[in-house]
């Protein structure tokens, strides 16, 4: 964890709601699945925003806007930041095989980016499932096939690529995944998926790292807490509770 | 003696400023950022004798200058607490530390105390009777000067460590509960735990929190927090500690000019991990502008 400050370099709407932010820094000790915790004007908690990408000084997030924080991120030009960094226990990928399925929906798309560049990286095969509610959310998908991903974007309405949810759009071969999203889509995946894999949690925070206990959750293994010991848990180990 | 020492029942803290139980945990994730050793001391997890998950999420919201907690008195109860957390705070933190210990019977809070009161490195214990989030214990302790006294007796049987009653704002007559606990024996008074608040969303139309309620804290609620901590400072004779809101070096002064003999900081660090160390770094400063030489002077 450090706290840094880092300088807006630029911030675009992907989709009427998306948005793209870059920001130059010390981005050491950033990983995939990480997150930082931003310091905004006027509101009392930080926000809690999922790493997209991440250079030697550049570091990229993807965000809703949901609230007054994102709101007021969203109209930023220019300026600094107060960040804090290298939050949370990322996406271990060790544990993939050769050909890994990342499982992304809406805004839970972002993390895995990063995530897939490492794998390619590490010469791994990687299939990337998109989901969106509709062709005008669409994002990344270029993105990910630039890296040499193979991509499906599924939209729940049909608008866009294949007609329904991710998880019908599993292919057959995989030996490990990694996914993010909201609940009902993790939950979902949760039982579709036949192998071991990982998720990535999202939960209201108060400090973002581990001092709080405001975002902790039962799992097989005893409390966690979202922020520090999350946000992503093995398929292994997750609970859900109803 | 330096400019910022103060003595908090008996004991010479380097300075008043005492990061508030519940948003410091055992002290190590802060350790990542500081040298938490700058501090006075820090008043650890409140400890339960049994393991306690604590509510539902979502356990946080915010407000304007302020936060929404309804944790619950998450821990991983007594035992655990000295066989885990405590070996893993004495790398990190080399000062005596403060016990926050809470309870749903005047038993528990005693059977967690003796079991506390064994460690060296504890100074302290902050007794807890005053927790908003947890039904049938906690706060019910707090809003009775019979119930509260008998904890405290409860407690101070079981060690001869200073004993300090973190009391409850959600109260009718506070002083009248301070007097009861400096009658029962205590050693000290620490308050105010968090008000109890809560916020509706308005896209859903249901509150925030899973717990429908939870503890407002954070700057909006210093000037009851000063209120109260000179109501009760004026009244007893044992230490005041002084809490809520408190985010900058002249929120310090200003709970020691109500009377506090010492300063906790409690949602400041979960917006700025750093706020402790900035306020204890800024406190001389402060304190020349107000042509204070010494903190000890401010003691009513």
């Amino acid at each position: 964890m450090k706290n840094t400050f880092f300088e807006i370099t630029s911030n675009v709407p992907l989709t009427d709601s998306v948005y793209k932010m870059t920001l130059a820094g010390d981005t050491d000790g950033i990983d995939a699945g990480q997150f930082v915790n931003i310091k905004l004007d006027g509101l009392y908690l930080r926000r809690p925003i999922s790493v997209c990408d991440v250079g030697e000084s550049e570091l990229t997030i993807i965000y809703k806007v949901v609230g007054h924080g994102t709101e007021q991120m969203s109209r930023m030009k220019d300026g600094k930041l107060d960040l804090l960094t290298g939050l949370g226990n990322g996406y271990d990928v060790s544990k993939a095989g050769e050909k890994v399925l990342l499982l992304g929906g809406g805004v839970g798309v972002p993390p895995l980016y990063l995530l897939a560049k490492k794998l390619i990286k590490d010469g791994k095969k990687v299939s990337v499932v998109l989901g969106f509610n509709r062709r005008d959310e669409v994002f990344y998908e270029d993105e990910f096939a630039a890296l040499g991903c193979v991509v499906t974007v599924t939209t729940a309405d049909g608008s866009y690529g294949l007609k329904g949810f991710v998880t019908d759009a599993l292919p057959e071969n995989y030996d490990y995944f990694f996914t993010c999203g909201p609940e009902p889509m993790l939950k979902a995946v949760y039982k579709a998926t036949k192998t071991s894999g990982q998720f990535s949690f999202e939960e209201r925070m108060g400090c973002g790292f581990g001092a709080c206990m405001g975002c902790s959750c039962k799992t097989v293994t005893g409390f966690k807490r979202i922020c520090r010991d999350g946000p992503v848990l093995e398929k292994e180990e997750i609970l859900w509770e109803d | 003696m330096g400019r910022l020492n103060v003595s908090l029942c008996g004991i010479e803290l380097d300075n008043p400023v005492i990061p508030a139980s519940g948003t410091f945990g055992y002290g190590y994730e802060f350790s990542e950022l500081y040298d938490i050793n700058v501090l006075g001391t820090f008043s650890f997890k409140g400890t339960t004798r049994e393991p306690r998950f604590g509510n539902p999420t979502p356990r946080i919201a915010e407000c304007t200058a302020g936060m929404i907690n309804a944790v619950g008195l998450q821990n991983p109860g007594v035992e655990k607490v000295i066989s885990e957390e405590i070996p893993k705070m004495k790398k990190v933190f080399h000062k005596k530390v403060m016990a926050n210990v809470s309870g749903f019977s005047v038993d528990d809070y005693a059977y967690t105390c003796e079991k506390l009161d064994k460690i060296p490195e504890i100074g302290w214990f902050e007794v807890n009777v005053s927790c908003p989030n947890v039904h049938g214990g906690g706060m019910s302790f707090g809003t009775s000067p019979d119930a509260a006294a008998e904890v405290t007796r409860a407690v101070k049987a079981v060690t001869d460590k200073p004993v300090i009653m973190k009391l409850s704002p959600n109260v009718t007559d506070i002083v009248s509960i301070a007097s009861a606990c400096e009658a029962a024996g205590a050693d000290g008074i620490s308050l105010i735990n968090t008000l109890l608040g809560m916020r509706i969303d308005l896209k859903t139309r249901r509150p925030v929190i899973a717990n429908t309620m939870g503890g407002f804290s954070g700057p909006a609620i210093f000037p009851v927090a000063l209120r109260m901590v000179y109501q009760v400072a004026h009244a007893v004779k044992i230490p005041v500690v002084g809490m809520g809101g408190v985010s900058t070096a002249e929120d310090v002064l200003e709970m020691m000019m109500a009377g506090a003999a010492a300063v906790e900081v409690g949602a400041a660090n979960l917006a700025d991990p750093f706020a402790c160390r900035k306020i204890i770094e800024d406190l001389p400063f402060a304190m020349d502008k107000y042509g204070i030489k010494e903190l000890s002077e401010l003691r009513v």
